[in-house]
Parts: C-alpha cells; sequence; structure tokens
C-alpha cells in the first residue's frame, strides 16, 4: 500500500503549484485553472485523511467541494467573459483603472 | 403540533429557507414584468424578508443541534439572523431608486441579495465547519456577481473579477484549514470540539489548520495583512453594493469567527495560540485602516478603508473570550450596519447617475444646497468617528471596555489612539460641507422617499443606539450567554 503521507505531500505540492500560479500568472483563464488546481488538492487531502480515519465524512465533503468549485467556475468564467466583452482581453495586467 | 416546536426541530432552517424563496420568486416574476410593474420586486422581497424575522424571533431559547449536528437553533444565531435580516431589508430601501438610476436589471440585483443573505444565516446557524464552509461560499459567489452589476462600468468589472480570485483563493486556503482539522481531530464538528480535543491532544497538525482557518476568514473580514482586495473592490462595484459589503460579508465573517473560535475552538490550550495572533491582526488593522484613510481623496475609498478599521475595533473583543466581549462584537456590528449603510445611501444621493462624483470637493457648500441632507451626513460622519451620544460611541464604549476589564491595556489604548485619528479623515467631509461653497454648476440632488426612509431610519437608529444602548446590549449579553 501506498503511505497516506505521500498523498499529503502531493496535496500539499499542488496546493503550492496553484497558489503560485494564481499569484504570479497574467492570464485569466489560467489563473482560474489554478484556483481549481488549489481546490482538487483539497480534495485530495480529504480524501487521504478520510481513508487514514477511516470515516466516511472526508468523502461527503468532497462530493460538496467539487460542486462549490464548479460553481465558482461558472461565476469566474461570467466575469471573465463580461472583462473580454469591452476590453477584448484577459491579460490582467490592464486590470488596472484604480492603481492611484 | 405546537408551531415553534416545529421551528426547533425539523423547520430549523425555515427563516433561510423563506429568504431563499422569496429570491427564487423575484427571479421567477421578473420574467413576467413589465417596465410599468414598478416596485412589486421590492413588495415582494420586503414581505419575505418580514416573514423571515418573524420566524427567526420565534427561535430563541436553549441550544438544540439539528439536521444531525450540522445546525444549531440558539440566541447566538437568532441575533445574527436578525441583523442580517434587518441588513436585507435596509438594502431593499436603499437599491429602490438607486437600480432604476443606473440600469441595473432589479430582478437579479434583488435576488443576489437575498441569496447572499441566505448565506449569511447559514454562517450564523452553523455548527460544523462543512457548514461554515458552504455558508461562506454561498453568500461570496453571490457577492462576486453583485460587485460587477454595473455592466458598463469598467470599474465594476475589474472590481468583481479582482474579488473573484481573492475571494476563492482564501476560499481555498480556509478549505485546506478544514481538511488539515479533519485529519488532525477525526471530524469537523464545533459542538463536540471540546470532547474531542480531550481525546487527542492538540498536535502541530491542529494548529497549521487553525493558522490556515484565520487566513482564510480574515481574508472575508478584510483584517490587515489580508485586506489588499478590499480598497479596490469597494471603490469600483456600485455604491449600493459597497455598502452591503461593508455590512453583510463582514458581519458574517464575525459571526463565523464567533461560531469557530469562541464555540469551537475555546480550550485553553487551543487559546493561547490564537488569542494572540488575533491581537496582532487587531492592531495592524487599526493603524493601517485608520493611517491610510487620511490620505484619500475619494470618499468612497475613505469609507472603504474606514470599513478595515471598524473590523480591527471589533476584532479587539475577540480575544478577551468573556460574555461581555462577544456582547460587544454582536452590539457593534449592528450599530457599524446602520451607520455605514446610512453614510452609503447618501454618497448614492450625492454621486447622481453614472457616479463620478465622489471626490472630497463634490461635497462643497452641501450645507447650503441640501441642508437634511448634510445634517444626517454629518450625524454619520460622529458616528463612526466616535462621538456621543451616537451608536459609534457606544459601540466603541463597550469594545474598549470589555479589553480594559480583561487586562488587554494595549489594545484598547491603541483602539482609543487610532479613533482620535479617524476625526481627521471624518471631519473633512462636515469641513467641506459646512465651510465651503458650493460650486453651483451641479443640479441639486433629487431624494427619492425611500431613500428619506432609509435615512430616517438609519439616522433615528444611530441616535437611538447611542442614547439607550442597555436594550439592544442586553439582547446580546444574553445571545451570548450560553457561550461561557
Amino acid at each position: 500500500m501506498i503511505p497516506i503521507s505521500y498523498y499529503l505531500v502531493v496535496s500539499a505540492i499542488l496546493f503550492v503549484t496553484g497558489a503560485i500560479g494564481v499569484l504570479l500568472r497574467r492570464n485569466a483563464l489560467i489563473m482560474l485553472m489554478c484556483l481549481e488546481l488549489m481546490l482538487n488538492a483539497v480534495n485530495l487531502s480529504f480524501m487521504a485523511y478520510a481513508r487514514m480515519l477511516n470515516d466516511m465524512g472526508g468523502h461527503v465533503f468532497v462530493f460538496l467541494s467539487i460542486t462549490v468549485a464548479a460553481a465558482e467556475a461558472a461565476v469566474g468564467l461570467a466575469i471573465i467573459l463580461s472583462i473580454y466583452r469591452t476590453r477584448e482581453t484577459v491579460d490582467v495586467d490592464y486590470l488596472s483603472l484604480m492603481r492611484h | 403540533m405546537d408551531g415553534t416546536a416545529l421551528l426547533h426541530g425539523t423547520g430549523a432552517l425555515l427563516p433561510q429557507l423563506t429568504v431563499v424563496i422569496t429570491g427564487l420568486v423575484i427571479l421567477t416574476l421578473d420574467l413576467f414584468l413589465t417596465s410599468q410593474s414598478r416596485y412589486v420586486n421590492e413588495a415582494v422581497g420586503i414581505v419575505g424578508l418580514l416573514l423571515a424575522f418573524v420566524l427567526t424571533v420565534l427561535q430563541t431559547g436553549e441550544p438544540r443541534p439539528v439536521f444531525m449536528n450540522m445546525a444549531v437553533v440558539d440566541n447566538l444565531g437568532v441575533f445574527f439572523n436578525a441583523t442580517f435580516l434587518l441588513i436585507a431589508l435596509l438594502m431593499v430601501l436603499m437599491s429602490a431608486s438607486y437600480v432604476r438610476r443606473e440600469a441595473i436589471s432589479s430582478g437579479e440585483y434583488y435576488a443576489l441579495i437575498l441569496f447572499a443573505t441566505t448565506g449569511f444565516m447559514f454562517v450564523a446557524s452553523a455548527a460544523d465547519l462543512v457548514m461554515v464552509f458552504l455558508a461562506i461560499e454561498t453568500l461570496s459567489i453571490a457577492t462576486y456577481i453583485l460587485a460587477g452589476l454595473h455592466q458598463q462600468e469598467q470599474r465594476s468589472q475589474e472590481a468583481a473579477f479582482k474579488y473573484f480570485i481573492l475571494g476563492s483563493f482564501s476560499s481555498a486556503i480556509f478549505l485546506y484549514g478544514i481538511a488539515t482539522i479533519y485529519g488532525a481531530l477525526g471530524n469537523t464538528n464545533l459542538l463536540n470540539l471540546a470532547q474531542t480535543l480531550s481525546q487527542t491532544a492538540a498536535s502541530p497538525l491542529t494548529l497549521v489548520g487553525l493558522g490556515m482557518l484565520i487566513v482564510g476568514l480574515s481574508f472575508k473580514a478584510a483584517v490587515v495583512p489580508f485586506h489588499m482586495w478590499a480598497p479596490d473592490v469597494y471603490d469600483g462595484a456600485p455604491t449600493a453594493v459597497t455598502a452591503f459589503m461593508t455590512a453583510g460579508p463582514k458581519a458574517a465573517a464575525f459571526a463565523a469567527f464567533l461560531r469557530v473560535f469562541l464555540q469551537g475552538f475555546a480550550t485553553p490550550e487551543l487559546a493561547q495560540h490564537w488569542v494572540p495572533i488575533f491581537a496582532v491582526l487587531a492592531i495592524l488593522t487599526m493603524l493601517l485602516g485608520n493611517l491610510v484613510a487620511i490620505t484619500q481623496q475619494s470618499i468612497k475609498r475613505m469609507l472603504a478603508y474606514s470599513s478595515i478599521a471598524h473590523a480591527g475595533y471589533a476584532l479587539v473583543a475577540l480575544v478577551t473570550l468573556d460574555a461581555l466581549g462577544a456582547a460587544s462584537i454582536l452590539y457593534y456590528l449592528v450599530a457599524y450596519t446602520l451607520m455605514s449603510l446610512g453614510a452609503f445611501t447618501v454618497l448614492t444621493v450625492v454621486a447622481h447617475r453614472g457616479e463620478h462624483h465622489y471626490a472630497f470637493t463634490d461635497y462643497a457648500g452641501l450645507a447650503s444646497t441640501n441642508p437634511m441632507l448634510a445634517a444626517v451626513m454629518t450625524l454619520f460622519m460622529f458616528a463612526l468617528a466616535g462621538f456621543p451620544p451616537t451608536a459609534g460611541f457606544a459601540g466603541k464604549f463597550y469594545v474598549f471596555g470589555a479589553a480594559v476589564q480583561s487586562g488587554h491595556y494595549a489594545l484598547a489604548l491603541i483602539g482609543m489612539l487610532t479613533s482620535v485619528v479617524s476625526i481627521v479623515y471624518y471631519a473633512r467631509v462636515v469641513m467641506m460641507m459646512y465651510m465651503r461653497e458650493a460650486n453651483g454648476a451641479r443640479a441639486i440632488a433629487q431624494v427619492s422617499p425611500t431613500t428619506v426612509t432609509l435615512l430616517g431610519l438609519t439616522a433615528l437608529g444611530t441616535l437611538y443606539l447611542g442614547i439607550f444602548p442597555g436594550s439592544v446590549f442586553r439582547l446580546a449579553e444574553r445571545s451570548v450567554q450560553f457561550l461561557f
């Protein structure tokens, strides 16, 4: 069997990769994908802990987390689309009207 | 069957259900309404919210877990739900003329406000970290969309995008904290946490999880140093939505703080870890919020930074770990809601259509063109600064009094000093209104009946809470009694 700690380390690596992606990438769609990567890393962590504790609560929570991530992605895409309609770009460097 | 027994058992979430159904009804009715049917959305919203308010008040009583320990019906939930419903009612009054003036589609707007209110109410009734997460996501997603509803304004789209990215980022961190707690403790329930902690010692994994929970929730409450999104988002969003965001999600974040930390992780060996963290966060928030607000040229941005500072004042009472501190937080949230909504209403009136008049100089001479508006704005500015006999003074008195009583003298001292500093930027507005000449070229602001009602209600509420703070404060104390 694969030790549970391997899953937790992979989950942590994925989470940090997603976080770095959200903070450093310039394309809004890539930022959205990195956000989803973070949420899925947490899902992996939940499954690993549920296996370790032999408890169904973690599995159920993954269902709820996936649903929330899907709703969030839909809203995020709608917001990016409304920005694209007026500016013809998804580069976030151009979202600087409020820098003072 | 006895009606109130239903409200304490399987019908425990009837208030939240009422608000959701009202939102869905508004969304569906919007398909059939024409532009002639004015104010149907507002009427339906007010009826639904009043019904939910009555159902909420009927839920007072002993704490009772429902739905397999996922939610709880108790006085703390009743107080918070009543506050959230009050916020929603005042928002309906504020938005009645605002959405028509700014050509925002009103059906979706009111539905989103009501769905966000449902999210707030679920946070207040949560007994499990899963419920807290789902509720925070519900309210966050509704607020992301609300921030971007001004579709012709590029600043609004920018605000929605920034809010979405940083809000989802913080939700992911919060979720990772829940996963870590789940792995460390075996379950995520807040009610049984004392029992769970007596069986398993507080391992380093628990502390890591707690740290991530603090980071995630501090983003939502716009606490320094996780406040970076707040000034831009509050500045870019439509003004009525900004008012909603300073009142609702902030109060919901504090409800989450109370549920997770004061009811959940309240054992002494854990509290010794998170109390210093919150003390440092409170100090940073009060300092930065007030000092940066002085430098602002736009009144909307100034109120955004002041809202960050007020979150700092409320956070001071969280480290006291006693009933007086918890009751002060509740009282402060109600007082701040009234003052903030009133001030932002004046902002919507002065800004006119298109929302371009937010500089301090746009308020020059308001006392001669519109004396009632200037008087009400003066009241709100002095209330936010903490002058007696307003609600702001009573709120700060309770918060700093709780800090002094529990020995956190440094927090109370910094709070009082920064309150004095805040007078600088609040008084600037008053000075502009009364001691400068009006520009003359701009038309006198038109104030609709609903706006007049709203300004009257919030002004009266601010004065009432300031002169007679005891009634609401006693309610707050009774709501937190069972925690200590």
